[in-house]
Formats: C-alpha cells, structure tokens, sequence
C-alpha cells in the first residue's frame, strides 16, 4: 500500500457514503408515503369518485329518543370491542335548580339504568344526545399524529391506518370529544369512520340506517341537491367544542347549552 | 370514577412509563447542564462531577426511549416516527431531536474520554478490545490533538445546552400543545418542564455523587457540592414559581376550565399535589438548601443537608410529573367527572418495569466507570486520616 496507515481519507469515505444512503433511504421514504391514491373502487361496482364528495354529519337532538340502536347496530357493523364506544348517547336531565344531570347508555344493550336519575317529579327538561366522531376540518387527532397513521382523506372523513399506527395514543388525548380509544385487541387506535366501507359504495352508515326517528343524518356537502344540505340550510345548528376551533363537520340542531 | 365522564375515557391511556418518561429525559437535560456549567462557563469548582454528570446524562439518555416503547401499542412500528414523520406532529419530531442529542452527548463524551481510552487500549483483556473499536484504533494523542479535543467539547457543550432545552422543552409543549385537556393546556408547560428538568439533574448528581462518596469512602468534594447546592436552590426557586403561578394564573382568570380543576386540585390531587409535591417535597428542600446556602454549618451537617434536599427534589420532580400526566387524564373531557387511575405492580406498564428501567442506567453507569473513570483522580481521595488532605480553598474562605 502506497498509502501511509493513518491517512484519514478512508474514513472520511466511508462516513460520506454512511450520510450520503441514510439521507436516500430518508427521503425515499418520505416520497414513497407521499403517493395519493383514492380508495379502490368496489368489486364489480362503479368507481367512487372522491372527489365528489365531502361528507359531513348531523344529529337532531329533538328527534332521538335514547332507544340505543344506532349503538348496538355500530357495534355489530364496526366489531367494536366491549367496553368501547365508537358512538354512544348521552342523557340529560334538568332538575328544578337548573342543575344538569347526565349518564349514558352503556353496555352491549345499549340501554338507560332507569334508577339512576333524581325522580321526575322535579324535572324541568330532559333530552338525549348522540355522540360519535365529529370527523373535524381542522382536526387535532390527524395534526398530532407522529407517523401521519391518522389522515383526513380528501372527501372529509378522519379515518386510521391500523396498518401504520404505532399505537401511541397521542390522537386519544388530542381529541376534545373523547371519540378515539386504543383497541384492545388491535393495540392501535380507533374510532367512528363514517361507516367508509359503505358510504363510499352509497350504503348509508349503520347508526344513520337503523336510527327509528331519522335524528342521524348524513350527506354530502359537494351536492347541491343533497337533503343534508337542505336541512343545514333550513335549521339552526351548532357545534361542540366550537371555541377550539377543530371545525366540526358533525352538525347539531337544537342542541342545549349543558352539553359539551 | 365520579360524576360524568364518556364511556372512553374510563381507561387512562398515558400510564406510569409516560410519567417515567419525561422524568428520565429531564435528569438527561439537567445532567447536561451541569457538565456544561464546568465545560462552557468555566464553574471549576464542579470539576470533581463534570464528568460523571455528561456520563450520567448519557445513560440516561440510552434509556429514555425504553418507558416510551413499552408504551406503545406496536413498538415493532416505533421507527415509523422517522420513515415517516408527520411534520404536523410535535412528537414526530422526537426521532430526530432524540438522535441529534444521543450523538452530541455520545460525540462529547468520546473526546472527553479519549484520552482515558487511549490507556485503556493498551492495556489487556476485553476492555483494550472495546477501547480500541471506539477509538477506531487511533491512539494518537499529541498537543495539538487535546487542544483540538478541548475546542470540539467546548463547542459540543454550547450546543448542548439548547439542544437540551430543546429535548425537554419539546416533551412539555407535547403536554402544553394538547387543547382537548385544560389541565396540560398552557404555553408554560414547555418553560416549567425545562427547569424542573434541570432541578432533577442536579439533584441526581449529588445524591449519586454523595452516595458513591460514601460508599468507596471518599472525600466528598465541599466546594463542588456546595455550589450544586446552591444552584440547586436557585433553579428550585424558579421552578417551583412557575408550576405555583401557572395554577394561581388559571385560578385568578376563573375560566370555563377553572370550575372543574379546582375540584381536581381540592379533591383528586389534593395529597399528591398540594400535601406532597409543594408543602412537603418543594417548601422543605427550600428552606434545607436556603439554611445551608446562607448560614455556614459544619461539613457534615451541611452534607447531610444536602443529600435529603436532593432527595426530596427528586421525588419532588417526580410527583410533578405524576401529577401533570396523571392528573390531566383524570379530568373527563365532558368537565363533569373525573376517571381514576392506580399502576398495578407487575403488569407490562407497572410500577415493578418502571423500577427496572429507572434503575437499569445507574448499572450502566458503573460498568462505565469500570471502562473509564468517571470521576478525576482528586476526586477519589480517601477520607482516612492518614490520607486526608489539607484543608482545601473552599474550606479555608
């Protein structure tokens, strides 16, 4: 070797080929996550289209009367683990001091403990609210999310990657509705997508088919014809949480100043 | 559980390792902190643990992802967080200020301690190996080698130091950039984070550094301890003013929020919070560190008092943690209940894993020290009398 042993130019090399692949491998990475593909189109259905669509949600709080389908219907359709809610409804009561008592409809009979309320006798009001994913325009859950495992797709839905999620738990805490949980048996998080499987193949989602007094509602905000329109268009509405500025696209008519 | 809270916020999802987490990162930041405050701002005094302090700052570092992989759902995935950083996230960042840190730290310690390997790679048996692959073989060291090393760790220690704040500052503004949680919510979050970080590093110094002190019988440097001591008061003093006003500022507003944290301070918290992190675990090591800063007591008396101070503030950052991560979890989304949370022992998130992990790096810190002294040789003087030294300077002011 013509070389003395201790010329440094070998392991300068060497280190130049050690940045020079780790930066390649880094940004091939972000490339190969970078591709924007829609959903795949149904088998022997027509192709959805998403850019036609933008999806949105409204619940008539006047309408439900707390009978627990839309749950039990949720949790057959979605394989919602026990203990965990993708939707649930909520149930309040005014007493005759204005103070608001509230539980909820728990188990998989989805039904009210009758004995857990203060007697009727001083009962201002009482009103249920169904509650699911406010599938947000802005929304915390896809901000915070460290490895983009949860992502908004272009037709308005939140949805998350199982594939991809690490299982962190960042989005749960990050979500100012308490509508994500870690699955138990998956380890990654989950939540109300809409229904996507069947929306996009023109399938109402579960809660919405089997609700008995149409308090669910959905639409697509990119048709001009669409009822959901007509409705929000029509009625006065409000959001939960406004003040964070998530930008809700789960629409509530009629709601009370008590719920949150 | 009590009052209201929806049905998926019966389970806490940020256990004990999430608390364990940014406790481990803190002692890190603090650790690097005083190495610097020898390396950069020239405190000579702090010399007989400025090693020991980057060295301890080091393993800890090694471990504080280990709470975070337990955690998660799917460790396999853990290095998703770099192929494919969601740049919206403040905890995507986490791969990359982690790595960029572990180098500094892992490139400032190996020119610290060149020249110690360098004895060592002539030496024999498995350390002369290990030496040898660390110092890629090169066991030059001439004049101008070491005043080159010495520019490179003077450097390194500078950027360290916002480098640390960065590391922790960021695991605060995780908490304080989560809105959904009026508990975490607030811009303080990342400031009190960093100081308290700082408090826990020094005062694993010296309790560690007191504890191997007493164990090998060595005479404990006073001047050095003294002067963690005293900035251990100043950097308490900080600390614990920020945590105080972050709450009397939220109080004072009476915001929305106001109404629900209060009964979480009064009721929920009110032990771990109020009793023992600030009446018994912040007023206590005040008044310890401030005797022992403005009065001159024997060396005995005033290392005895700072040992328990350090202690204290230990557990002190500790509970902090505990009641930030915990504590925000316990208040329900809804502002109408609260959920509960208690570690089990030895499930996969339990207290008995948290013990291991938190002990895990004091081993690793003594098979680093069998490699390469942690401490310099003035520093290892025993205390019998035969041996003990003169009265040193700071004795004698």
């Amino acid at each position: 070797m013509s070389r003395p042993p201790d010329d440094p130019s070998d392991r300068r090399r060497f280190l130049r080929i050690v940045v020079q692949s780790a930066g390649g491998f880094f940004f091939a990475g972000c490339l190969a996550d970078a591709e924007d593909g829609g959903p795949p189109a149904p088998p022997g259905g027509t192709a959805y289209d998403w850019n036609k669509f933008y999806w949105a949600y409204a619940v008539d709080t006047d309408r439900c009367i707390g009978c627990g389908s839309c749950m039990r219907a949720c949790r057959t359709e979605n394989l919602v683990p026990e203990g965990f809610y993708r939707t649930w409804v909520e149930r309040y009561e005014i007493d005759a001091d204005d103070k608001a008592h509230v539980d909820i409809a728990l188990g998989r009979s989805a039904s009210f403990d009758r004995d857990a309320l203060p007697p009727a006798a001083g009962r201002r009001k009482a009103f249920f609210v169904p509650k699911l994913c406010n599938h947000c325009k802005n929304s915390v859950c896809s901000q915070v999310c460290p490895v983009g495992a949860s992502y908004q797709t272009k037709d308005g839905v939140v949805l998350v990657d199982e594939q991809h999620c690490v299982g962190c738990a960042y989005c749960v805490q990050a979500c100012p509705y308490a509508t994500r949980f870690i699955n138990p048996h998956k380890h990654v998080a989950d939540k109300c997508t809409f229904c996507y499987h069947r929306i996009t193949v023109g399938l109402p989602p579960a809660c919405v088919l089997v609700c008995p007094t149409k308090a669910r509602m959905y639409g697509n905000l990119k048709d001009r014809k669409d009822e959901l329109q007509a409705i929000l268009h029509r009625r006065r509405y409000m959001l939960l949480k406004p003040e964070l500025g998530t930008n809700p696209k789960c629409y509530y008519l009629g709601l009370d100043l008590e719920v949150v | 559980m009590e009052g209201f809270v929806f049905p998926n916020e019966q389970n806490v999802v940020w256990t004990v390792m999430i608390v364990l987490y940014p406790y481990i990162t803190g002692l890190v930041a603090g650790a690097f902190v005083v190495s610097s405050l020898y390396h950069l701002f020239g405190r000579d005094e702090i010399r007989p643990v400025a090693r020991f302090s980057l060295g301890a700052a080091f393993v800890f570092l090694l471990f504080a992802p280990l709470p975070l992989l337990v955690h998660l759902g799917h460790p396999e995935r853990a290095f998703n967080i770099m192929i494919t950083p969601n740049f919206s996230s403040a905890m995507a960042g986490f791969g990359y200020i982690y790595t960029a840190y572990l180098l500094l730290v892992g490139i400032e310690i190996w020119f610290i301690f060149r020249d110690d390997m360098i004895r060592r790679a002539d030496g024999r048996g498995f350390w002369r190996l290990v030496a040898r692959v660390a110092l890629l073989n090169d066991l030059r060291a001439t004049e101008a080698s070491h005043a080159t090393d010495r520019r490179i760790i003077r450097f390194l220690a500078g950027l360290g130091i916002p480098m640390a704040c960065l590391l922790h500052g960021y695991v605060g503004f995780l908490f304080g950039s989560i809105k959904a949680n009026p508990w975490w919510s607030t811009p303080l979050m990342f400031v009190i984070f960093i100081f308290s970080a700082i408090v826990s590093g020094i005062a694993v110094l010296i309790f560690h550094y007191m504890l191997i002190a007493r164990i090998n019988r060595w005479k404990i440097d006073q001047a050095c301890v003294r002067s963690l001591g005293r900035f251990l008061w100043g950097f308490m003093i900080i600390a614990v003013s920020l945590e105080v006003l972050e709450v009397v500022s939220i109080a004072y507003k009476q915001s929305e929020e106001w109404e629900i944290l209060a009964r979480l301070i009064e009721d929920r918290l009110f032990f771990s919070y109020i009793i023992l992190q600030f009446l018994v675990f912040s007023l206590v090591p005040f008044l310890l560190l401030g005797l022992n800063a403005l009065f001159r007591f024997r060396d005995a008396v005033s290392n005895a008092i700072l040992w328990i101070a350090s202690v204290m503030l230990l557990v002190q950052v500790l509970l902090m943690r505990w009641n930030v991560v915990i504590g925000g979890q316990l208040v329900s989304k809804s502002y109408r209940g609260f959920t509960s949370y208690m570690p089990g022992v030895f499930e996969r998130e339990g207290l008995a894993v948290a013990v291991v992990i938190f002990t895990i790096p004091f081993g690793l810190l003594y098979v680093f020290h069998r490699f390469v002294p942690l401490f310099p040789p003035e520093a290892m003087r025993p205390t019998t009398p035969a041996e003990r030294p003169a009265p040193s300077q700071a004795d004698l002011h």
